[in-house]
């Protein structure tokens, strides 16, 4: 058990830098996610800490320890591989049992941790199999076994269930959150996918082109969103956004996009007050565009008119793929809409929840 | 469509098995030859079937190849192992534990593949008798170090095929380099091994150059025996061609009883684990 920090790191392989000034704490017991696109350098972040890669500039500690120059072996780390990286010719018991028989632990001792880990995973009948007799799944579970039986500090996943299918991977998701709660230890989590971050984390480090864009819970990271890159990658569908000006008409403060102008609340508009003038992004999330005949009472409701492109029928909802002059958004609409291809509709904006960014800093104005 | 496709099949096996009897042609005359006795080898009888099965030529081949025979397994075993030994450590460094510099040492190592037996001659004799290794241990040395190209190209290649998580989760597990290459990437081995083994076996017993210029009469390996067996003045053919099947016959049954795992070897770059 540890925290883990992250001291102003960079990494560069030759001119390209990889990680840019990554600055981190993580607390004990904490399972933090790092999330981005891929090639972003959460991978490379994650390697750092793990000993495989070494770190050109800045500190990393684990728990109180600078760990620049230890060996992987000597971090009391254990890492679960995106391609599980079993080892072939060993058994499943032995898959688990090789670090624990490196460092010389007791057999007993092995074969107790060993059948442990098995039954917190549930693999205790195959483990006299070899890994090419297990499915995906069952390997992902050997790969976190032998991280298990380890009995680390800290634990890290390199993307470990991007190569299950979708049904699976839901189920493991759930798994490996159940086994944070019961392993009590710090979580250190990679990956491209935006919904096991924010189903699994404590904490989201949301990077992109190597550098820190925002660090906290999933629930403030999709509430306030720091910068357009973080409001664009939180979120599915993804936030709709439209360029445009915040001017001033009379007493109100009014986002102009050109196709449309919505007026800001007035209990909203102080903030924005001081950028008048300024070239904004305007940011609203699919939910918060209702149908005209279903808005939530108690909304400062704005029409905006736009012809619908496509629909796409989900069940509980609809989303509705909406065209406004040069711009296109998505609306997460209710079931009993009726909306045609083609029609001309009326559709309400939710001025109580939407976002505004600089256009040229794309930060937050808050 | 189905029966043109197996029309051209048979257009494709006919010039194949042309071939192949082609090739086959000396190997029925040594055979053949082999149990014949004396007074029917002949330049006009020779494409006909021995009176009889005899094994008088093989058992007076076999006297007088013996001692050779045995020193070709002395020469040859140690000189394959030992070549498949360094060029799995070679592989497994040019692969997996890169130094400055690796991948321009490794063409260079490739390079020896390519430097023909002949012109090394001369050197390679004064250089064993400088440094006192003559005979048997000279020859295998030889071998050792000539296969030392073709072994590292193998493993390397194979090694790097491996996927480099395998290495970092045993580093993480507390391996060092050692232990990784004893516990994970040997055990893996056995498919490069078998293609490296079988190579190096056939070679170093088909050798004659080397052979004839680095030992002396005791310590013939069978291809330089062989060679002498014949007198100068009359050449008993058919003792010598039941000679020539007993010196081909070591290399001819590793590759049947290994052969499928030569096949497999070669092709483990595509094994997925």
């Amino acid at each position: 058990m540890a925290s883990v920090t992250y001291e102003h790191v960079y990494k560069k392989f030759g001119d390209v830098v990889a990680v840019d000034d990554l600055d981190i704490q993580v607390a004990d017991k904490e399972f933090l996610v790092l999330v981005g696109p891929s090639g972003c350098g959460k991978t490379t972040a994650l390697r750092l800490l793990a000993g495989l890669e070494e770190i050109t500039s800045g500190r990393i500690l684990i728990g109180d320890r600078v760990v620049n120059d230890v060996a992987p072996k000597d971090r009391d780390i254990a890492m679960v591989f995106q391609s599980y990286a079993l080892y072939p010719h060993l058994s499943v018991y032995d898959n688990m049992a090789f670090g624990l028989k490196l460092r010389k632990v007791p057999r007993q001792e092995i074969d107790r941790r060993v059948k442990e880990a098995a039954e917190i995973l549930g693999i205790q009948n195959l483990l006299d199999r070899k890994p090419r007799q297990l499915s995906g799944g069952q390997r992902q579970r050997v790969a976190v076994g032998r991280a298990i039986v380890r009995e680390p500090k800290v634990f890290l996943f390199d993307e470990p269930l991007s190569n299950l299918d979708a049904k699976l991977r839901v189920a493991m998701r759930a798994e490996i959150s159940k086994l944070h709660q019961r392993l009590q230890t710090t979580f250190i989590y990679v990956t491209h996918d935006q919904t096991e971050a924010m189903t699994m984390a404590t904490r989201i480090a949301v990077i992109n082109k190597g550098k820190l864009q925002q660090l906290d819970t999933p629930q403030n990271l999709y509430d306030r969103p720091g910068n357009l890159f973080v409001a664009g990658f939180i979120g599915s569908p993804a936030m709709n956004f439209f360029n445009g000006k915040l001017v001033k008409d009379g007493e109100k403060l009014i986002v102009d996009t050109g196709d449309f102008a919505v007026p800001i609340p007035a209990e909203r508009a102080k903030v924005y007050l001081p950028h008048t003038g300024k070239n904004i992004v305007f940011g609203i999330r699919p939910e918060n565009i209702h149908d005209p005949d279903f808005i939530p009472p108690g909304i400062h409701a704005e029409k905006v008119a736009a012809r619908v492109d496509v629909t796409e029928l989900m069940g509980n909802e609809i989303f509705v793929y909406l065209v406004s002059g040069q711009n296109t958004f998505i609306a997460r609409v209710d079931p009993r809409s009726r909306f045609r291809i083609g029609d001309q509709v009326q559709i309400a904006l939710n001025m109580d929840n939407f976002h505004i960014f600089d256009a040229e800093t794309e930060q937050a104005i808050r | 469509m189905k029966k043109t496709s197996r029309l051209g099949k048979y257009w494709l096996y006919l010039p194949l098995i042309a071939m192949a009897i082609f090739y086959l042609i000396p190997l029925y005359v040594m055979l053949v030859t082999g149990f014949k006795s004396f007074a029917e080898v002949d330049l006009k009888t020779m494409w006909n079937l021995p009176s009889g099965i005899h094994f008088d030529n093989y058992i007076e081949a076999y006297s007088k190849l013996a001692p050779s025979l045995w020193n070709s397994f002395a020469m040859v075993i140690p000189a394959a192992l030992l070549s498949s030994a360094l060029g799995s450590l070679n592989g497994f460094i040019l692969a997996k534990w890169k130094f400055r510099g690796a991948d321009a040492i490794f063409p260079f190592i490739l390079f020896g593949m390519f430097i023909p037996y002949q012109s090394i001659l001369i050197p390679l004799v004064q250089f064993m008798n400088a440094v006192g290794i003559k005979g048997l241990p000279g020859l295998a040395l030889a071998h050792i170090i000539y296969g030392i190209p073709i072994t590292t190209l193998t493993f390397r290649n194979y090694y790097a095929s491996l996927p480099q998580e395998l290495l970092e989760a045993a580093k993480i597990d507390g391996a060092d380099m050692l232990k990784i290459y004893r516990y994970i990437l040997l055990p893996l081995s056995a498919p490069s091994f078998v293609v490296v083994l079988i190579w190096q076996f056939t070679s170093a017993w088909n050798d004659f150059l080397f052979a004839v210029v680095l030992t002396g009469n005791k310590q013939w390996p069978i291809t330089v025996a062989l060679n002498n067996m014949a007198g100068s003045q009359i050449i008993a053919w058919n003792v010598q061609m039941a000679g020539s099947l007993l010196a081909a016959l070591p290399p001819l049954l590793i590759y049947i009883f290994l052969g499928r795992y030569f096949l497999r070897g070669l092709l483990a770059g595509s094994l997925k684990g």
